[in-house]
């Protein structure tokens, strides 16, 4: 049992758990991801950290409800203890020293915000491009804002409802035009890492894409989280998930996250319907 | 039994006790264990077949040397407590082996009746002892000397080794990636062939034996071989994380979506339990028409899964015939029983999706056999111009695995050029502090031989832990 010590809710759908992991703080690194089974019944889910303590021995991960488990875990307290959690998981988040672009796209910001603040630690020059389908979608901004300078935080949203209206690639052009950042980091949704990845091609700029298959085990026994990277498979749980992304086969990547969205919607009903007030 | 001037005679006319099977058209439905093993009267009548010849070859098929005629006389006398002893004296895990051993190459395809009639049913014989642990003596344990060691996996090569240390007076500590213990026994193998029951019976008793479990520990990741012989103050290491990462196919279409590894498919069902979706959280495809590649055992487990789940066609693609396949005998018969199909001689070309982008179909090149190759059988060549498309909604490759990836991160002991453990016959790896077995080793090959290495390994621990 891993105990939940500190639950932070960011926006409507928008949550941090700090659990008590001693062993798993000790080893920790960004990038790295760790792997949730929340209850007897419960999926394996994986979710990149971020933060960890190793001296008071907690790690944390940022998630968003989107489907059956994530509404579960939301409604999880402090003092409550999820089932298990393994991990840690994958390959660190390896960037040259120099100046960096990270991009965060919707929920991949959770994941974004890690890797900046690792790379502000150690040292790189940050800029952030934080990306959202509207205003109320855009995580972490105040995160963001203590971590780095205002005008090295560049927000989108597709609708024009909160910074300037458009995707991530119109500020990522202008950073690479003024060939302000030496490396960029991308997480997100697969059309975002795709088009951001294009861009950065462009200019001949080194980009990583987090990747975020389905996955089952996360120690590179089952297969499930495979992606095509320069036209060969390879796992993202135990090869990744960082991965150079101008090879990352990119419809490969959509066709295998939708594999289950039929059974995904229809568990998240049957939790609501078992779960809504009307039925207590 | 029959006595003559005081020696047993043997009954040389019955046939072999057929296994105690649920019909098939019932079990195909559900995962209830299809095979529900011998009764009493069933073992008894199959003891009096064994010959107890003088030089017994079935012993030597054992890949342990269990002394087989030993614990089939036990059984004739009724005294099954001590046949149990008899059997424990060499491999542990006798309700795990009866059911997954392939004894037709082993100790039954070595049997002298088999000859001339059906071999004596040995792997039944060795279950029905299995099932009945509560007869055994008690495991004599040796005081408690002070030495810690850490076994890596929980599979049947970890913990038999953990077992043994434990009795041999070790402070043993097994750390297991997954949840729950147990390895491919728990995630691999079926409910309807190994109940998770029989498996979790083992798990308990090594705890009674005081091995502690650490779940969720992915050693490499969470702690390697310095960090648990330095400041972890393990005195010895045996690492047993079994094979890895799943060989492909190397044909376009792999990554198609409902394209399986049997890994992946297998697991959900066995570990996370998708058959219960929505019970359960973890969905897996209940495909109407599945393919799946390979002939052996875990390509059968996938198949017969598969069947469960509602295929109305499942079909076991090999490239060979059924005579190469390497599957136990047993599996390949209930797959067919349930209806299973097996289309030999096909050989994957490529799958293809339909128009959700999901696979439809896969392509196949038809084979013939040619001359024997290097492993003895008759190489597969494909016939030219010979090319099938076989519809399919989900396909499954069962082909084999890779070493498994953690070896290295677990680090301090030299691997071979494909990332298995370098160890000699005792499990010894290039650090003298490290011994490795199982499937880590040798490649994927079977639950005995996987735990002859765990029992191997830790003679081995005993002796140069204790002698310092």
């Amino acid at each position: 049992m891993y105990k939940i010590l500190e639950k932070t809710q960011f926006s409507e759908k928008v949550f941090k758990f700090r659990i008590e992991a001693p062993e798993m703080a000790k080893h920790a690194h960004a990038g790295q991801f760790l792997m949730v089974r929340a209850n007897e019944t419960g999926e394996r889910v994986p979710f990149t950290f971020a933060d960890w303590n190793p001296e008071e021995g907690w790690v944390e991960f940022i998630f968003m409800v989107v489907g059956k488990t994530t509404k579960m875990l939301s409604t999880y307290e402090p003092g409550d203890a999820i089932l298990d959690v393994t991990g840690p998981l994958g390959q660190p988040t390896v960037m040259a020293p120099g100046t960096t672009c990270v991009i965060g796209g919707g929920v991949g910001l959770a994941i974004a915000y890690p890797v900046a603040r690792t790379l502000v630690k150690t040292g790189h020059e940050v800029h952030a491009i934080m990306g959202a389908r509207t205003k109320d979608l855009l995580l972490l901004e105040d995160q963001f804002r203590e971590l780095l300078p205002d005008d090295h935080i560049h927000i989108t949203t597709d609708d024009g409802s909160y910074g300037e209206k458009g995707v991530v690639t119109a500020p990522l052009e202008r950073l690479l035009q003024a060939k302000a950042v030496d490396e960029v980091f991308c997480v997100g949704p697969v059309p975002m890492m795709k088009f951001s990845t294009l861009t950065a091609e462009k200019y001949g700029t080194p980009i990583t894409a987090s990747l975020n298959p389905i996955m089952v085990d996360g120690t590179g026994m089952c297969g499930c989280c495979r992606v095509e990277i320069d036209g060969k498979t390879k796992f993202a749980c135990v090869d990744g998930p960082d991965f150079d992304a101008t090879k990352v086969d990119w419809n490969d990547l959509r066709a295998r996250q939708a594999a289950y969205r039929t059974e995904e919607g229809q568990a998240l009903k049957a939790y609501e319907e078992a779960n809504c007030a009307c039925h207590r | 039994m029959p006595q003559v001037n005081g020696r047993f005679v043997p009954d040389m006319k019955s046939p072999r006790t057929p296994d105690n099977e649920e019909p098939a058209e019932e079990r195909a439905h559900d995962f209830r264990p299809v095979d529900k093993g011998f009764t009493k009267e069933m073992a008894l009548a199959e003891a009096e077949r064994c010959m107890d010849c003088k030089k017994p070859l079935c012993v030597e098929g054992c890949p342990v040397n269990i002394k087989i005629p030993k614990f089939i006389e036990k059984i004739r006398e009724q005294d099954f407590g001590a046949a149990l002893d008899i059997i424990h004296e060499d491999s542990m895990l006798p309700a795990i082996c009866g059911r997954v051993c392939p004894q037709e190459n082993q100790c039954e395809g070595r049997c002298i009746r088999g000859k001339k009639s059906e071999p004596v049913a040995i792997g039944q014989l060795e279950r029905f002892l299995g099932d009945q642990p509560e007869l055994a003596s008690k495991p004599q344990m040796k005081p408690a000397n002070g030495k810690k060691v850490a076994v890596i996996g929980s599979g049947p090569s970890g913990i038999t080794c953990a077992g043994e240390l434990a009795r041999n007076g070790f402070d043993v500590t097994v750390f297991e990636a997954f949840f729950t213990g147990g390895g491919v026994l728990v995630y691999g193998i079926p409910e309807f062939r190994l109940p998770k029951a029989v498996v979790k019976r083992e798990i308990d008793g090594l705890k009674e034996l005081g091995v502690k479990f650490e779940f969720n520990s992915v050693m490499g990741n969470l702690a390697n071989a310095d960090e648990l012989l330095g400041e972890k103050g393990f005195d010895a290491i045996y690492v047993a994380t079994g094979a890895g990462l799943p060989k492909f196919l190397n044909i376009p279409g792999e990554n198609l979506p409902n394209v399986y590894f049997a890994n992946e498919y297998l697991t959900r069902v066995n570990l996370m339990k998708a058959n219960k979706f929505p019970e359960y959280d973890t969905p897996t495809k209940h495909a109407k028409q599945v393919v799946v590649f390979g002939g052996g055992n875990v390509a059968m487990d996938a198949v017969r899964t598969a069947k469960r789940l509602g295929a109305e066609r499942a079909i076991i693609a090999y490239r060979r015939t059924e005579a190469e396949m390497p599957a136990r005998r047993a599996e390949l018969h209930h797959a067919k029983a349930e209806g299973v199909e097996v289309m030999p001689l096909v050989s994957p070309l490529e799958f293809i999706a339909g128009e959700d982008g999901n696979v439809c179909a896969v392509k196949v090149q038809k084979m013939e056999l040619g001359e024997p190759d290097a492993s003895g059988r008759r190489r597969p060549i494909p016939i030219e111009g010979a090319i099938e498309e076989i519809p399919c909604d989900v396909a499954i490759s069962a082909i084999g695995t890779n070493a498994n990836p953690f070896a290295k991160k677990i680090g301090g002991m030299d691997l071979n050029k494909w990332g298995y453990i370098v160890a000699d016959e005792n499990g010894r790896t290039s650090n003298p502090r490290i011994w490795a077995g199982g499937d880590i080793v040798t490649g994927a090959a079977t639950v005995i031989l996987a735990m002859g290495a765990g029992k191997t390994a830790a003679a081995s621990i005993t002796e140069t832990l204790t002698a310092e």
